[in-house]
């Protein structure tokens, strides 16, 4: 995780296309300026930061599902929990699992673990788009490339 | 009034909070409902799983966009009704 640029996966562990999961690592950083303020003296990962590192991990499922033909664009998440502190240095796993896709959307279910013990939760929902630039879908490629996304995987999804 | 039309209205109705009384099939989503378009994504998500088909939302906002059709061709809940019956027929075709 880079907290203060909002990479929050670190690295894809597993995508299933047949299964449509995908999971991947999401350390958390020993420092970073976010827990200067959340709080002083007491640091914790922010909630709204685990809400969007499921969203991160959804969206690279997303990606996969459609052979990083369209980006998917968070736009909201039902039931979300947080059941757990996150302090720095944890090392977390997140989750997600298509559960809908349409014309221009799709939802996921997603959670964090810690250990195997579930800390986060929450139904997210995405409109998907086409790239509005090359540019963008070849950054998206580069980034998935230093997250270790099994492109591999994707020619036969 | 049609069953489509009644589970889509109360689609409508829990998905954006409106009165199932305020929704008739002559309701346009956009206009008379405020239907924004995120909203319509949850609707679309919802009727999906409702009828096992996929509202071609795209193609219909590409349509719209474009001038070929009218937002009351696809948006008027009766029309949609009509439309959402089209597509639950061909797939059992």
């Amino acid at each position: 995780m880079r907290l203060e640029t909002f990479q929050m996966i670190t690295r894809v562990i597993a995508f299933d296309a047949q299964a449509k999961t995908l999971s991947a690592a999401a350390d958390v950083p020993a420092e970073s300026p976010v827990f200067e303020g959340h709080f002083p003296g007491f640091p914790l990962l922010p909630g709204v930061l685990m809400i969007e590192a499921m969203a991160q991990t959804s969206g690279w499922l997303i990606l996969g599902m459609n052979g990083i033909t369209a980006m998917p664009f968070l736009v909201g998440a039902n039931n979300a929990k947080m059941r757990d502190f996150v302090p720095p240095s944890t090392p977390l796993e997140v989750h997600a699992t298509l559960i809908g896709d349409g014309s221009g959307y799709a939802v996921t279910k997603a959670h964090i673990t810690r250990d195997g013990k579930k800390i986060a939760e929450a139904e997210i929902r995405f409109a998907v788009k086409a790239f509005p630039d090359p540019k963008f879908a070849q950054m998206i490629r580069e980034w998935g490339g230093r997250l270790q996304f099994p492109f591999d995987q994707l020619e036969t999804a | 009034m049609s069953s489509t039309f009644d589970a889509v209205s109360k689609i409508i109705s829990e998905t954006c909070d409106i009165p199932l009384e305020k929704i008739t099939p002559e309701s346009h989503a956009i206009d008379d409902l405020g239907i924004d378009s995120l909203d319509f994504l949850d609707i679309a998500f919802a009727i999906d799983k409702a009828f096992g088909i996929k509202l071609p939302l795209e193609k219909w906002t590409q349509e719209v966009n474009e001038g070929k059709a009218k937002t009351e061709d696809y948006f008027v809940l009766g029309a949609l009704c009509g439309k959402i019956d089209e597509l639950v027929a061909a797939k059992s075709a």
